[in-house]
């Protein structure tokens, strides 16, 4: 298949592995931030292919996984209330909250719809005159322009029956909230393509420079990846941190502007907590006040959100990097994709899900 | 395409009945049951078994053992391309009792319909039955017929049930499965169930793709026929190729491993299914089979299956090993084995 195939090439790939083996002189730890890319690696098997002294540490970036716990209470609270559609993506239906999952609570009588596209639930909107429609969105910088210009569809079409429970988290702050943890060292990151396309790469130049890494923008083909891992140990290797775009195909220096207008028309950037790490800065996207009717939050009142995280999880290390997903006792175990204690195990980014179904294996 | 069922050249005209929608009615008993029986149901299934019109079915059969199998199918949309309810209704019952060995006889055919359904698309379901049951050579001998009020099924739920004969000496199962037998599939998979998601209102993904719904038992004679040493036959409907494969080495208490790029898979699937972050080895299939043959007949089954009109893109994609049992692994670009997981809960609508 055209633009996929290329970036699969067996002999390619081979030859990047053989040409990253001859580099690496010295131990390196590069974190890929990227669930996306966090899945590609321990689906083709990269993982293991890497040389010795190449530590991989799977960063923050599945936006599943670091909604918060508050979050998820809140859509089943909204979603059990009479007449109300709650409508997100699949893998976020399936994250347990304090008291189950939204699937859980769809069992439970609550109207929980599974869409592929954000515009799917103004739709929604626009048939259910009698009802009220609820789109949890979530996501990165990725997932925000589409969101945003379903915000802005419903808003400008006065859709008083829609709204919004958003949850959107930004990835700069995060990087540098890692950078700024003690007990985590990484060397290099790859930063998600797709990401970037929104963004533009020059965004992580101010954290490049502050911390002095080196950031390489990559895809999530095998190629991709490994050609991402090949320049991040170049420049560790010539002591050389700066930003390098080698997700050229797809992305700009300064991102797509029309995609950042209709972000920056419905949303405007506040703290935000992630599940397992904590409160960040500037982190996250919520809705601009003059949109408070179209804000979930505010719209419908569910009392006090008090959630409670299984004690056993250890999700956050994991998302910080700190501890490796075989790390927890509860790891394929007590825990697997059917029976979650944390959001890592479930969505297909999340690394202990990644691991579980790639990893898991009694060959040798 | 050869390996589907053409239905282009059929016709059935609709006829004349005095309501257009179906009525709570239609499954009392009365006037209206008789109706929608001998004017929809009945000329669509003529068998001796069934024109007696008695309360079930007498069949005399050939000598050998009974496979029998019961599904039911709630797909939506109910019209796909490729096919509608009515060949899957067909197709599955047909396919499972074929993988079972046995030589399909005789169907049974339960609807629930809902209160409203336009009889024109019951109707056209039924004559999609009746192609699909001459296509593959078996009889509907009994039925029933339900109706439930507005909004308590999506338009209509079909059940069959099918009977089938194992020839003596046929033996097909994981019990036989063994270190060393080869894997074979009988074309690329994925198909219906990414065809059903494309058609799925909402989605704005656009393709040629068409449902796989085919009745496999001709498929399975032939290659039986060849002499070839089948030790285990299934078709990979729902969870897909990876779910087949898991149930068998658990089943089998061995391992299997798949060669990457072996398994055949459409561009239009594999496209989908990057897009939606689903892999094609979790899509369903309603006219493939996987079969596990010992290694020295593996070029004359794929030979066979080459030969028939519903196996003309078969592989071999993979082999059993007792290296790793339970668990079914894939060999990457990279040559590194990596696991191939059952799916996992909801991630389509429904399928089948």
């Amino acid at each position: 298949m055209k633009h996929l195939d290329e970036f699969r090439d067996p002999a390619l790939a081979r030859a990047l592995v053989e040409r990253l083996k001859r580099i690496t002189t010295r131990p390196w730890t590069v974190m890929e931030v990227c669930g996306g890319q966090t899945h590609s690696i321990l689906r083709h098997g990269i993982d293991q292919v890497l040389p010795e002294g190449l530590t991989l540490l799977h960063g923050p970036g599945c936006p599943v996984c670091v909604t918060p716990l508050e979050t998820i209470d809140r859509a089943v609270a909204i979603a059990m209330q009479p007449g109300v559609i709650l409508a997100s993506f699949g893998d976020m239906l399936r994250v347990p909250g304090s008291h189950g999952s939204l699937l859980e609570a769809r069992s439970r009588g609550a109207d929980v719809r599974m869409v592929y596209s954000p515009l799917e639930a103004v739709t929604l909107a626009r048939a259910n005159p009698d009802r009220e429609v609820v789109f949890l969105a979530i996501g990165f910088e990725t997932t925000a322009p589409g969101n945003a210009m379903a915000a802005s569809e419903a808003i400008d079409a006065r859709l008083t029956n829609y709204s919004q429970l958003v949850s959107h988290v930004l990835v700069p702050p995060a990087m540098a909230a890692i950078l700024d943890d003690e007990h985590v060292r990484v060397d290099a990151f790859l930063a998600a393509g797709h990401v970037c396309t929104i963004t533009g790469w020059r965004l992580y130049e101010p954290i490049s420079a502050r911390y002095g890494v080196p950031i390489v923008v990559t895809g999530f083909e095998p190629v991709d990846i490994l050609d991402g891992f090949m320049h991040a140990v170049e420049l560790l290797e010539a002591g050389s941190p700066k930003v390098a775009n080698r997700y050229g195909r797809a992305v700009q220096a300064d991102g797509n502007p029309i995609a950042q207008a209709v972000i920056d028309r419905m949303y405007e950037v506040c703290g935000r907590k992630w599940r397992g790490i904590g409160v960040i800065p500037q982190s996250g996207l919520k809705l601009r006040p003059a949109y408070a009717a179209w804000d979930a939050e505010q719209k419908f009142d569910v009392g006090d959100i008090t959630p409670q995280e299984p004690a056993e999880c250890i999700a956050g290390q994991v998302l910080q990097g700190r501890l490796k997903p075989a790390d927890c006792p509860a790891f394929g175990t007590k825990c697997t994709p059917q029976t979650p204690l944390g959001a890592t195990m479930v969505s297909s980014e999340g690394a202990c899900a990644a691991w579980y179904r790639y990893g898991r294996k009694s060959a040798t | 395409m050869s390996d589907r069922p053409d239905f282009s050249g059929f016709t059935c005209p609709l006829p004349k009945l005095d309501h257009d929608t179906v009525q709570m009615a239609h499954g009392a008993g009365g006037r209206l049951s008789a109706d929608l029986f001998e004017r929809l149901i009945l000329p669509r299934f003529t068998s001796p078994e069934l024109e007696p019109r008695d309360d079930g079915a007498l069949l005399d059969l050939p000598p050998g053992r009974v496979a029998f199998s019961t599904d039911t199918f709630v797909v939506t949309p109910l019209f796909f391309p490729g096919g509608d309810i009515g060949t899957l209704a067909v197709c599955g019952t047909v396919n499972d009792v074929a993988m079972m060995g046995g030589v399909p006889q005789a169907l049974s055919v339960a609807f629930v319909l809902e209160e409203g359904l336009p009889l024109a698309d019951f109707h056209r379901i039924l004559c999609s039955m009746e192609a699909t049951a001459k296509k593959a050579g078996v009889r509907v001998v009994t039925g029933d017929t339900k109706v439930v009020g507005r909004g308590q099924c999506d338009g209509i739920y079909v059940n069959t049930s099918g009977i089938g004969v194992v020839p003596a000496g046929r033996d097909l199962g994981a019990h036989r499965i063994a270190s060393g037998d080869v894997v074979l599939v009988s074309g690329p998979v994925g198909d219906h169930g990414t065809a059903i998601l494309t058609a799925r209102a909402g989605l704005g993904v656009q393709t040629q793709l068409k449902s796989d719904c085919a009745p496999l038992n001709g498929l399975v004679e032939a290659l039986l026929a060849s002499g070839a040493d089948v030790k285990a036959l299934r078709d990979p409907t729902r969870g897909g190729l990876a779910a087949v494969l898991n149930e068998y080495a658990v089943a089998a208490r061995v391992g299997i491993r798949l060669d990457d790029g072996a398994v055949p898979v459409r561009d239009e699937v594999t496209g989908v299914c990057e897009m939606l972050g689903l892999d094609p080895l979790h899509m369903a299939c309603e006219g493939r089979l996987v079969a596990i043959v010992a290694a020295g007949d593996a070029d004359r089954a794929l030979a066979a299956m080459r030969d028939h009109e519903h196996g003309g893109g078969a592989a071999r994609i993979g082999a059993v090993n007792d290296r790793h049992a339970g668990v079914v692994t894939m060999a990457t670009a990279l040559g590194v084995e990596r696991v191939l997981d059952m799916p996992l809960g909801e991630q389509l609508p429904r399928i089948c």
